[in-house]
């Protein structure tokens, strides 16, 4: 049986052991998140918990750092603009 | 007559308030550090700005004619190149009692020319502050500048007008004359610059500067962290907010560890959470159990950071003065050696007022001229008790 996450909707295959970034890396996803101030698009860069340019939000979780979090079947993975908190405004 | 040499030793705020003061007066102005500008206790607070957490006094002034300066600084340099942002202070109390306190404060800092404003629902303006909250005080002159940004900005200025800055030099040794005024000081390098005037602007390490000189001064270490939060949208949390216990805990002397939260949003998004006091010298250690506990009293301002992440914390050590004041002005054992050392935590503040003082001496203006009793300032006052060193 195939491990899923749900990626905004689609179905990225992973591993067990693998990161919510190497997925979506295996996956030939480069970037998944922009900037909050000029819109760029961001990836994984450091791959340990660093730089904080992987964030992702997950189950509803914004700033997740997707190279630190764990893959886990049916987990819901929602790429984010700005903060991933304009609702808290 | 030849221009007078000032060495400024510290390159952070400090240092760079008076390396362009001092150019302004039309000295010869070489700036040194050991390391690189904004390095020390500079970069590691909050970057405030305050008039609210001083009760009138000596050092309410200072902060006023500073909270001016600033302003001006802004018209010359340009607000974006300091991050200036007069958001206003909110300080708010829990209990009945520790409202009326503030208040009662307030309005001593009102007789003495602070803006002030009383608020019996402080989330009229902060919308989410924790519920049931006794009252606030609002202080719009308030503000916050980035100080990393600010010390870079104000020596390139002070370096336009003619200043040098000699980054990464360690100052080994000071060159006196056979009277005892200073001639000088040599760098780890080898070479020697000439002073007529050496200012000791090297915030929590300027005892040791000042024994180099030959003049040493009582600047102890008192270490703080400061927690940094994932960005959170503009306008979340719109003032700096701070609990009415942080002036007490600025005010105290004791070794035991101090935290009152200090809560503010930068101009990038992360929020900033302070902010501890302690004795420990320089033990830089992190220490889990304050994050731990600075993270508890931000949350009790604002339940809605409970689900908010940290990214990082960081700590500096804030020079103090045995009568936390800061030192400011000539020293009275070495002629030619000038103070400008120990703001605690407070130097951001406090720097350009600082530089004005410094500016003024090295003029022969009298300082009082600037509208304040400089007196307050001068190291005479520290000099008659045993000076204690810190443990390094």
């Amino acid at each position: 049986m195939t491990l899923h996450l749900d990626v905004d909707g689609a179905a990225v295959p992973f591993v067990p052991g693998q990161t919510v970034a190497a997925a979506l890396v295996a996956d030939g996803r480069l970037a998944w998140r922009r900037t909050r101030s000029t819109g760029m698009p961001r990836g994984v860069f450091c791959g340990i918990g660093v730089c904080f340019d992987c964030l992702v939000t997950i189950d509803d979780h914004p700033n997740e750092r997707a190279c630190l979090v764990l893959a886990v079947d049916g987990m819901r993975v929602t790429s984010q603009d700005g903060t991933g908190r304009e609702a808290d405004r | 007559m030849a221009r007078q040499r000032v060495v400024v030793i510290g390159a952070g705020i400090v240092g760079a308030c008076t390396a362009l003061a001092a150019a302004q007066a039309g000295c010869e102005v070489t700036v040194v550090d050991r390391g690189q500008p904004a390095s020390g206790t500079t970069s590691r607070g909050e970057g405030n700005v305050l008039v609210s957490d001083k009760p009138p006094g000596p050092e309410l002034d200072l902060a006023l004619l500073s909270r001016w300066l600033w302003d001006d600084l802004a018209a010359q340099l340009g607000a974006h190149r300091l991050e200036l942002e007069a958001k206003g202070g909110l300080v708010v109390a829990r209990e009945p009692a520790a409202y009326d306190a503030l208040v009662s404060l307030a309005s001593a800092q009102t007789a003495a020319g602070v803006q002030t404003a009383p608020l019996t629902n402080p989330r009229s303006i902060e919308p989410h502050l924790a519920a049931g909250l006794a009252g606030g005080v609002y202080y719009p002159q308030d503000a916050q500048v980035q100080p990393v940004l600010a010390t870079a900005a104000i020596l390139a200025e002070a370096q336009r007008l003619g200043a040098r800055l000699r980054p990464g030099c360690l100052v080994v040794t000071a060159q006196h004359a056979r009277a005892g005024a200073i001639t000088g000081i040599t760098l780890d390098t080898g070479e020697q610059l000439p002073a007529d005037t050496v200012v000791n602007a090297a915030g929590t390490w300027g005892g040791a500067v000042g024994a180099l000189l030959g003049a040493p001064v009582p600047v102890l270490p008192r270490r703080g962290f400061v927690l940094v939060t994932e960005p959170l949208p503009p306008r979340t949390i719109r003032h700096k907010v701070y609990s009415a216990d942080y002036v007490a805990n600025v005010a105290a002397s004791t070794e035991d560890l101090q935290t009152s939260c200090v809560v503010e949003s930068t101009q990038a998004g992360p929020v900033l959470i302070g902010a501890s006091r302690e004795r420990v010298g320089f033990d830089a250690t992190l220490d889990p159990a304050i994050v731990t506990r600075l993270a508890r009293q931000a949350v009790e301002l604002f339940p809605m950071l409970a689900d908010v992440q940290l990214l990082r914390a960081y700590r500096g050590f804030r020079p103090y003065c045995p009568d936390h004041l800061p030192v400011i002005g000539p020293d009275p054992r070495v002629p030619g050696v000038l103070h400008a050392c120990g703001h605690e935590g407070a130097g951001i503040g406090l720097a350009p007022a600082t530089g004005a003082l410094i500016a003024a001496y090295l003029a022969g203006d009298d300082p009082a001229a600037l509208g304040l009793d400089p007196t307050h300032f001068l190291p005479d006052r520290l000099l008659s008790a045993p000076i204690e060193e810190p443990t390094q």
